[in-house]
C-alpha cells in the first residue's frame, strides 16, 4: 500500500505543533497500525530524522495505552477496537491518513502524539477504589452477586481507560470512564460500603482537573472500544445525585 | 446537599429539571392554541381561562423564573464544555458519533429563545399581561388571525417550531439520563417517546399558522 500521512507533529508541551506529511511505501495490509507507524519511524530514523512519539504497551486491545485521532475518529475507523488492533486494511491503497493526538483540556500534548492522562489517575485514586482488610485471599463465591448485577459490573469494568470518551466527547468529559468506574463498583457488595463518598469524590476531582460536562450527546459510546454504555452515565448520576441529597 | 449546584452533574439536575418544566408548559400552551382550530369560541374561553384562574395567576412568574434559570444554566454549561476542549481536531467527524440536535443544544436555545422574545411583545405583552396590569386586552382570537395570516410572521414561526422540535426530541430523554433515571432497556423506549412529544408539540403549534394561512377559519367558526 501506498500512504501519505497528516501527523501532528509537537517538541514538547510548551511548542506550537503542526502538521507533517509523510509518503510511506510498501506496506502490508496485514500490518497493524502501530506497526506502520514504527516503519515510518524506522525510515525516520534512517534518515537521521526525530521519529514521531506515541503511546503504546500491549499491542493487544487491553491495557488503554495506545491512542490517537485517526481521519475524524478516535482508534480510526474500526469500530470496537484499539489503535493497536487496527490494521492497514481498513485503509485504501493511495490514501491520505490524518493522524492527531487527543485533544483535551484536562489531557495536554507531551510531544507529538502522546498526551497525559494523569488526570485519570487522579480520579482513580480520589475514589475509584474498595478498601479490603489485609489476610488470606477470601474464599471464592462467599460473597453471593445476582447474575445480572455481575454482569452489568463487569461490562463496566471492560474499561481500560485509553480516554477515547474524553477525545470524542465535544466537551472533553469524563463522564463515561467516572461512570464506568463507579457503577463497575457500584454493582459489587464490595464496593456498596463507600458508594456514596466515592461517587462524590470522582466527580469532584474530575469537575477539578477541567474535563467537560455530559450533554448526552452519546459519542464516547459509539468510540468506546469496550463499548460502554452510556447507562453507566445515568447510574453515576443517580448515585451522585443520591449521595448529594443524602448529605 | 452541601454545595450541590457547583459540581457539574448538579448543573445539569437544574438544566434538566427546568427544561422538564418547561416540557410541561408546552403541552398546555400548544393545547391552548389548538382549541383557536376547534373555534372562535372554544379559543376564547381557553384565553378567559388562561387570564382569570387562580393558579394559571401563580405559574407566570414561576415560568418566567423557569426560563431565566434554564438559560442562565445553559450558558454557564456551555462555557465550562467549550474550555474543556480549547484545541478543536484538523479532521472531524462528529455526525457518525452523535445526533445532530444533541451537538447543537445551545443553537437550537437561542433561536426558540429568539422567537420567545418576538412571541412575548406581540401576543402575550398585548394579552395575558394587560389582564394582569389592567390595561386593554386585544381580541386574542383577531389578533392571532392576523398575526398568523401573514407570511412572513408564519415563516419565522415555523422556523422556531422546528429549532424547538430538534431541542425537544434530544432534551427530553437527555433530561431522564441527566436524573439518573435511565438505563439500556428505558433509553429506546426514551427516545421514542422524546421523538413523539417532540412531533406532537411541533404539529401542534405548526398547524395554527397552516390553518390561518390556507383560510380554513371560516370553516370552523
Ligand atoms: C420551551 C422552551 C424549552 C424547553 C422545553 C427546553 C427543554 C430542555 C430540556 C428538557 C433539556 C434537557 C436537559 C438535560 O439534558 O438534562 C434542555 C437542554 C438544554 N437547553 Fe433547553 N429548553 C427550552 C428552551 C431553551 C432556551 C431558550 C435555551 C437557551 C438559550 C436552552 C438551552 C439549552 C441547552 C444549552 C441545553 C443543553 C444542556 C446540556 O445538555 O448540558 N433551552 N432543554
Ligand atoms: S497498546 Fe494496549 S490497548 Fe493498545
Amino acid at each position: 500500500m501506498k500512504l501519505k500521512l497528516k501527523i501532528w507533529r509537537q517538541k514538547n508541551a510548551k511548542a506550537k505543533g503542526g502538521f507533517e506529511t509523510y509518503d510511506l511505501e510498501g506496506v502490508s495490509p496485514d500490518t497493524s497500525f502501530l506497526e506502520m507507524l514504527d516503519i515510518l519511524n524506522d525510515k525516520l530514523i534512517r534518515e537521521g530524522k526525530e521519529p514521531v512519539a506515541f503511546d503504546h504497551d500491549c499491542r493487544e486491545g487491553i491495557c488503554g495505552m495506545c491512542s490517537l485521532y485517526i481521519n475524524g475518529r478516535a482508534h480510526g475507523p474500526d469500530d470496537e477496537v484499539t489503535t493497536c488492533q487496527l490494521h492497514m486494511r481498513k485503509f485504501k491503497d493511495g490514501d491520505t491518513i490524518t493522524v492527531e493526538p487527543w485533544r483535551s483540556a484536562a489531557f495536554p500534548v507531551i510531544k507529538d502524539l502522546v498526551v497525559n492522562r494523569y488526570a485519570f489517575d487522579q480520579i482513580l485514586q480520589a475514589g475509584g477504589f474498595i478498601s479490603v482488610n489485609t489476610g488470606g485471599v477470601p474464599d471464592g463465591n462467599a460473597i453471593p452477586i445476582g447474575k445480572e448485577d455481575a454482569d452489568e459490573s463487569m461490562d463496566a469494568a471492560a474499561c481500560i481507560g485509553c480516554g477515547a470518551c474524553v477525545a470524542t466527547c465535544k466537551n472533553g468529559s469524563a463522564m463515561l470512564f467516572v461512570g464506568a468506574r463507579v457503577s463497575s463498583l457500584a454493582k459489587l457488595p464490595q464496593g456498596k460500603i463507600e458508594a456514596a463518598r466515592r461517587a462524590k469524590a470522582m466527580v469532584a476531582k474530575m469537575d477539578e482537573l477541567g474535563f467537560g460536562g455530559c450533554t448526552n450527546t452519546q459519542a464516547c459510546e459509539a468510540e468506546c472500544p469496550k463499548s460502554i454504555s452510556i447507562a453507566h452515565i445515568a447510574r453515576l448520576n443517580r448515585e451522585f445525585l443520591c449521595a448529594k441529597l443524602g448529605d | 446537599m452541601s454545595n450541590i449546584f457547583s459540581s457539574s452533574i448538579g448543573k445539569k439536575l437544574i438544566m434538566s429539571i427546568s427544561g422538564l418544566f418547561l416540557v410541561v408548559f408546552l403541552l398546555l400552551h400548544v393545547s391552548i392554541n389548538f382549541t383557536a382550530i376547534i373555534s372562535e369560541k372554544a379559543y376564547m374561553a381557553a384565553c378567559n381561562f388562561m387570564d382569570t384562574n387562580i393558579l394559571i395567576q401563580i405559574m407566570v412568574p414561576v415560568l418566567a423564573a423557569g426560563f431565566a434559570i434554564h438559560i442562565i444554566y445553559s450558558l454557564i454549561i456551555t462555557m465550562k464544555n467549550l474550555r474543556a476542549r480549547p484545541v478543536s481536531y484538523a479532521v472531524g467527524n462528529e455526525a457518525k458519533a452523535s445526533s445532530w440536535a444533541s451537538r447543537n443544544m445551545f443553537v437550537l436555545g437561542l433561536i426558540v429563545f429568539g422567537f420567545l422574545a418576538l412571541h412575548l411583545t406581540h401576543f402575550w405583552a398585548k394579552m395575558q399581561l394587560q389582564h394582569f396590569i389592567g390595561g386593554h386586552p386585544e381580541e386574542a382570537y383577531k389578533l392571532v388571525k392576523e398575526l398568523f395570516g401573514t407570511w412572513y410572521y408564519a415563516a419565522v414561526y415555523v422556523v422556531w417550531v422546528g429549532a424547538l422540535y430538534f431541542h425537544l426530541s434530544h432534551g427530553f430523554w437527555s433530561a431522564f439520563q441527566t436524573l439518573g433515571t435511565n438505563n439500556s432497556k428505558w433509553l429506546p423506549r426514551l427516545q421514542c417517546i422524546a421523538k413523539v412529544y417532540a412531533v406532537i408539540v411541533a404539529l401542534g403549534f405548526v398547524s395554527i399558522p397552516v390553518y390561518f394561512l390556507m383560510g380554513l377559519d371560516p370553516l370552523f367558526p
